[in-house]
């Protein structure tokens, strides 16, 4: 039975880390959530964004948290090339060519970073790694604490993309009903395109307000992956905010069964969720029926 | 996928050489075929199967390139020399990290033809590979996998180089309780961190029993999974438990990302001792995070720093922009060995290279071990050394016979 003392710790911990899980699954859940394609490139493609972060610091000095200017811009650029030119055209607009081209997709991306960076662990030491914000008692890592407010105004921007702008109607009109979007008048491509690319962007933030605290490897994306497609499930597909409270309860949910169960059984705890939404609650927290 | 990698083979710039000398000589009938020969010489090949990919493939490459620098160098220095100057001929395969993919590529290399495997860096996939290569009684040497139960098998084609964990787990043990006595006893209490695999538990469930022998409690023992992707919990509870000794079991990355979140949580033990810590013994760990790396102590496989072949090889290794891991050269060792058994059989008949694999008495390693001596395929000269990060380079402190520094024990605060 573990201290009663590090119980509040442990669950601001969980806040924290669910708050980097929610970066990851924000884009997932507008690439899977709402357009339903299953993007099994997503961790590849986060690591190739904790790649690009790392070597912008490195190669031009250029820090995390200024990558932010630059590195969702280049993810997106990214995801909506490989939509138009790569899914999109290999896939036919069939579902299981989509879910083919983006694991194949994922093993080019891995390798070709094996090839390249090696499978050298990396990682970006900036005079803030080790600063902690002392609240209730905790030391909460400030790269943690960033990134929880990182997460907050990702999901904000994004809901507002999507219920007050123009893309946003055309993104939700397509997801509804593609050849009605098409007849009236929707560039379709055009749509997808910029959805995957905005999701794909969305891993460019995630990156920059990960990589401070963590490392980078060809393998990393494995570990963040899975936890994503739970939390667009837990929350919803295709909600913002539903994503957001998935990610914090996934990482709560994580910190408690490591504290409980110990850390080698600790993550049952995400799995049983994943499972037990998907039979008593399929629609998720904050999704709709469709 | 296994690739084949010649280190000395015949390019096709010197096949257009030789074909034009020979055209040449022909006409002339000045000269007979040497150099076509070449293409012909008999090439010893040696099967490197490590995890370059998955969640261990920062060792694995290590190892890959430790077995690769040693084929390098054999080649160099004129091949098998008594199979007519024979190059080795590296045979690349990646386990993945995973035991049984590893053992298919074993079957893999054996149905191609193979001379000789090493691999597998992690126990559980030298467990597989060595009892796949043991159906064709293909010799086999294991690198790195530490776990006892490789050697304790009875198959007669499996042989280690490096220590097992048991002899490791005894050396580190005794070895704490010389630097806790000699500060005046101020460890009572520890608490063991290790991943869950072969290596991690057998090595924690070791130390969990010597330890108290010695006088230090263990007041908690923490099993996590690969990758773990936050310590915040498990330094909590080190935190809340206070012990005076932290004691890692882990791979590089859960090593650093520990070791980072110690330092956050502002956790103070008298000291870190790891036993086979994953980074506590590594130049990339003690570059990258000098600070946190300082003082800490780690039981593992290090090279011998009063040696000139060591040094000499860490030197190039270096050069060729490696960090010079315990992976690099227990796989080097482990790759200079076998070649050395098969230089002494004088062929390539398996029976023969076991044979010589177990008399051997090789001394060229560089490693604190003194020659080779097999008992029951294991190297019973091989041990560990106790090495602790001071002033940002990483130091022996024992044996007292290879020490290059005295140890700081408690860690000053």
């Amino acid at each position: 039975m573990p201290d009663i003392a590090i119980l509040l710790p442990s669950v601001l911990n969980g806040i924290t880390t669910g708050a980097l899980y929610a970066l990851v699954a924000l884009g997932l859940t507008l690439i899977y959530g709402v357009l339903h394609i299953i993007n099994f490139a997503h961790g590849s493609l986060l690591m190739l964004a904790l790649y690009g972060v790392y070597f912008l610091a490195v190669g031009l000095g250029v820090g995390p948290y200024q990558a932010l200017v630059l590195m969702p811009i280049a993810m997106f650029a990214v995801g909506y090339l490989l939509q138009r030119f790569v899914i999109g055209k290999a896939s036919h607009a069939r579902d299981e060519n989509i879910l083919l081209v983006t694991l194949g997709l994922s093993i080019v991306i891995e390798n070709l970073a094996v090839y390249f960076f090696r499978s050298d662990t990396r990682i970006v030491d900036t005079p803030w790694s080790f600063e902690v914000v002392e609240f209730l008692g905790a030391f909460l890592p400030l790269p943690k604490v960033i990134a929880f407010f990182g997460a907050l105004a990702t999901a904000a921007a994004l809901w507002v993309l999507m219920t007050r702008t123009e893309l946003g109607r055309a993104i939700r009109a397509v997801a509804k009903e593609r050849k009605g979007a098409r007849l009236v008048g929707i560039d379709v491509e055009h749509v997808y395109a910029m959805s995957f690319g905005i999701g794909i962007g969305c891993l460019g933030i995630a990156a920059c307000l990960l990589m401070p605290s963590y490392y980078v490897t060809p393998q990393v994306g494995h570990g963040f992956v899975l936890i994503a497609f739970t939390i667009v499930v837990l929350g919803g597909m295709g909600s913002f905010v539903g994503a957001l409270i998935g990610g914090l309860i996934i990482g709560v949910v994580e910190s408690l069964g490591g504290l409980f169960l110990g850390e080698s059984l600790g993550q049952i705890g995400i799995f049983a969720i994943f499972i037990l939404i998907l039979l008593f609650r399929p629609t998720g927290l904050l999704g709709h029926k469709v | 996928m296994a690739d084949n990698r010649k280190t000395d083979g015949l390019t096709k710039r010197t096949f257009l050489t030789a074909a034009g000398a020979t055209a040449l000589g022909a006409a002339t009938g000045v000269t007979g075929f040497p150099s076509v020969l070449r293409a012909q010489e008999k090439t010893v090949k040696i099967g490197l199967i490590h995890p370059v990919t998955g969640f261990i493939a920062f060792s694995g490459t290590q190892c890959r390139e430790g077995g690769l620098m040693a084929i390098e160098d054999i080649n160099k220095a004129g091949g098998i020399k008594s199979l007519g100057g024979a190059k080795l001929e590296a045979v690349l395969a990646d386990s993945q990290g995973k035991p049984d993919i590893g053992a298919a590529e074993v079957a893999k290399m054996v149905e191609g033809g193979i001379d000789g495997i090493v691999a597998g860096y992690s126990s559980a996939i030298s467990l597989a590979t060595s009892q796949e290569a043991a159906k064709s009684n293909t010799p086999h040497v294991v690198d790195v996998g530490v776990s006892d139960q490789i050697v304790q098998r009875g198959l007669k084609n499996t042989f280690r180089f490096g220590p097992g964990y048991g002899v490791i787990a005894k050396f580190a043990v005794d070895n704490l309780d010389k630097i806790n006595k000699a500060a005046g006893s101020p460890a009572k209490t520890a608490m063991i961190i290790h991943e869950e695999s072969l290596f991690g538990t057998g090595t924690a469930g070791l130390l969990q029993k010597e330890l108290p022998n010695i006088g230090i409690e263990v007041v908690d023992v923490i099993k996590h999974a690969n990758p773990t992707r936050d310590f915040t919990n498990i330094a909590l509870q080190i935190k809340s438990k206070n012990p005076d000794l932290i004691i890692p079991a882990q791979y590089f990355n859960e090593y650093v990302l520990l070791a980072r979140t110690l330092r956050q949580q502002k956790v103070q033990p008298k000291g870190i001792y790891s036993v086979l810590g994953g980074a506590a013994s590594n130049y990339k760990f003690v570059k990258e995070f000098p600070d946190a790396a300082e003082y800490i102590m780690d039981c593992n496989h290090w090279f011998n720093p009063k040696s000139d072949i060591a040094l000499q090889r860490k030197k190039e290794a270096e050069a060729k922009g490696l960090f010079y891991t315990y992976e690099v050269f227990l796989t080097y060792n482990a790759v200079a060995y076998l070649a050395d058994a098969i230089e002494r059989a004088g062929s390539t008949d398996k029976d023969a290279v076991i044979a010589a694999l177990a008399d051997s008495t090789w001394d060229k390693h560089g490693m604190p071990y003194g020659p080779t001596k097999i008992v029951d395929g294991q190297n019973t000269g091989a041990q560990p050394v106790d090495t602790q990060v001071l002033k940002g380079d990483i130091e022996v402190i024992f044996p007292e016979e290879f020490a290059s520094a005295s140890p700081v024990f408690p860690m000053p605060s």
